[in-house]
């Protein structure tokens, strides 16, 4: 912790003083505005309302992306995992639509989807989907088969099977996977949010960088990784009771 | 000794813990062949083996590693369906795992995110029993393991010991009329392994359910069984059956008196000249 916060601390000295010296050395920090300047501009944020509907707008998003991602994500990842027609169906196109980065959806999304705001939501709801599916795959493969013999020696049926020891069983790799989800789904959030014409702290973003506000653009960006940090740790957080057992061994 | 005197007792010690084991607990095994794999891979893992275990009774399946007594105690639980031949437990053909056949493994196969007490509820849980029921019956079989202090532990913060208790337990909490024990102790140190084989005893003692308990250790079936029943190596099939009148209860120190020592020759005699008339049968 006491490391964490000290490199934190030397990294922002680090910024302070290239943009000071305006340090030009392959890497050109002439137009990179200083950690003061932008704290400043951070603060005269803060004291606007718009700031936070930017931020309020895309929380939003996340919120309304994500569950739907993590709600899909884990029930194809079962479905996948328990049926071998199921994942020779769906497998392929998670192979192929994977790699595909959120912004390179940008255009179809607008030409598919009715609204701006769903077209934006879907791009976030991709980024957080495949995380999380191939997570939940994981976790419910690596069930240890002997925990199912148990349980059908003692008298569970399938649907009590699923509940009680192939879902516990996964649920350490699950969380893995929403934890990754929430984090590219910021990711996308970004991308998606070129789309919007008016809110979010993604197209706060991209608004100073076409206005040329130097300042506000890293704002964006430091806001997006804060967020991102924090409600990461938040869905780590919510899964921690359900994982209480883990850290008993031993 | 009066043999319905015995079982008169070990009945009425069963209802301490609401046992009906009374005649139930009937395995008869016949002519059952499992065969693995198709065509030039196959394998024959058990060939055409019978055997009729009355209830109550305490039979070890006795041979080396890889001679198929894993695959002949699966097909009682269930989980291997016989190539050829039926498995009946009271007069039923068995087709599939189930609650009146407890299992205990070797490995620990306790649900790491249960705790100890909900691990042994587990059967009368999913049978739809009530809160208090199970809450009931788990109270009865911590206490029989003597584990009552652990109850809200997780399976991981137990010895294996502890571990296996556990999963006696479970295994008992539905009241199965045949209890089936693969190398259960076979991870456990010699120490830990011999208390819990008196333990065991004890438990069954109580119980009288049928035990059907695969080693490969002589000593370990001698001291368990009533009966021992030898496997040779592939494919598997029960050489000799032989009975052990050692008096119960059994106790550690008797494990290396002079009539134990005797047995434990015969057996392994037995188990040479049956192993050397396979292998001179194969052989031609
Ligand atoms: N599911 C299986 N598929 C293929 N072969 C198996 C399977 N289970 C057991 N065998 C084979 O059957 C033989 C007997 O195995 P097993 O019953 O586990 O022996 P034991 O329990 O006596 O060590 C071994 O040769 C083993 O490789
Ligand atoms: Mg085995």
């Amino acid at each position: 912790m006491a490391i964490s916060l000290g490199a934190l601390l030397a990294g922002l000295v680090l910024w302070h003083l290239v943009t000071l010296y305006k340090l030009d050395f392959y890497i050109d920090f002439e137009n990179v505005p200083s950690p003061v300047r932008v704290g400043s501009s951070f603060l005269a944020h803060l004291a606007t309302q718009d700031f936070y509907i930017h931020i309020g707008v895309s929380m939003q998003r996340i919120m309304t992306g994500y569950l739907l991602a993590a709600v899909l994500g884990i029930t194809a990842g079962v479905v996948m995992a328990r049926s071998r027609i199921a994942r020779a169906a769906i497998y392929p196109y998670i192979e192929i639509l994977r790699p595909i980065p959120a912004v390179a959806w940008i255009p179809l999304a607008i030409l598919m989807w009715p609204t701006e705001e769903s077209s934006i939501i879907y791009i976030t709801f991709l980024g957080a989907l495949f995380p999380i599916v191939l997570n939940t795959l994981h976790g419910v493969e690596q069930t240890p088969e002997v925990l199912v013999r148990a349980a059908r020696s003692l008298g569970a049926s399938r649907l009590q099977i699923l509940w009680h020891v192939v879902l516990p069983a996964a649920l350490p790799s699950i969380a893995a996977g929403l934890a990754i989800g929430m984090g590219v789904s910021w990711f996308s959030l970004l991308a998606g949010e070129i789309i919007s014409g008016q809110y979010g702290i993604g197209y706060f973003t991209w608004n100073a960088y076409s206005l040329i506000n130097y300042p506000d653009i890293v704002v964006g960006m430091l806001v997006i990784g804060g967020l991102g940090t924090l409600s990461t740790y938040a869905v780590r957080l919510f899964m921690r009771p359900f994982l209480a057992w883990q850290r008993r061994a031993r | 000794m009066n043999v319905q005197v015995v079982s008169l007792e070990r009945h009425s010690k069963a209802k301490r813990y609401g046992g009906k084991s009374g005649g139930r607990g009937h395995v008869e095994i016949k002519d059952v062949t499992v065969r693995f794999g198709h065509g030039a891979d196959a394998q024959q893992a058990v060939k055409e083996t019978s055997l009729d275990i009355p209830p109550g009774q305490f039979v070890c399946l006795l041979g080396p590693s890889g001679c198929g007594k894993s695959t002949l105690l699966n097909c009682v639980a269930g989980y291997v369906k016989p190539s050829a031949g039926t498995v009946l437990v009271d007069g039923e053909t068995v087709k599939e795992p189930g609650p009146d056949r407890g299992m205990v493994f070797q490995q620990y196969s306790l649900f790491p995110w249960k705790t100890i007490r909900n691990n042994i509820a587990f059967g009368p849980m999913v049978a739809g029993r009530g809160h208090t029921e199970c809450s009931s019956i788990a109270n009865t079989f911590l206490e029989m393991v003597g584990l009552t202090r652990f109850a809200d532990r997780y399976p991981a913060e137990l010895s294996g010991g502890m571990q296996q208790r556990v999963g006696i337990a479970r295994a008992l909490a539905n009241y199965p009329s045949v209890l089936l024990m693969d190398e259960p102790f076979g991870a456990l140190d010699a120490q830990t392994r011999l208390m819990m084989q008196e333990n065991l005893l004890k438990i069954w003692s109580e119980f009288g359910t049928t035990v059907v308990f695969v080693t490969h250790d002589v000593d370990e079936a001698i001291f368990l069984a009533d009966r021992v029943l030898v496997m040779s190596a592939s494919p598997g099939s029960v050489i000799a059956d032989l009975a052990v009148p050692l008096p119960r209860p059994r106790l550690a120190k008797m494990a290396t008196a002079p009539d134990f020592m005797q047995l434990k020759k015969q057996c392994l005699e037995q188990i040479r000249s049956e192993s050397l008339k396979a292998f001179e049968q194969q052989d031609r």
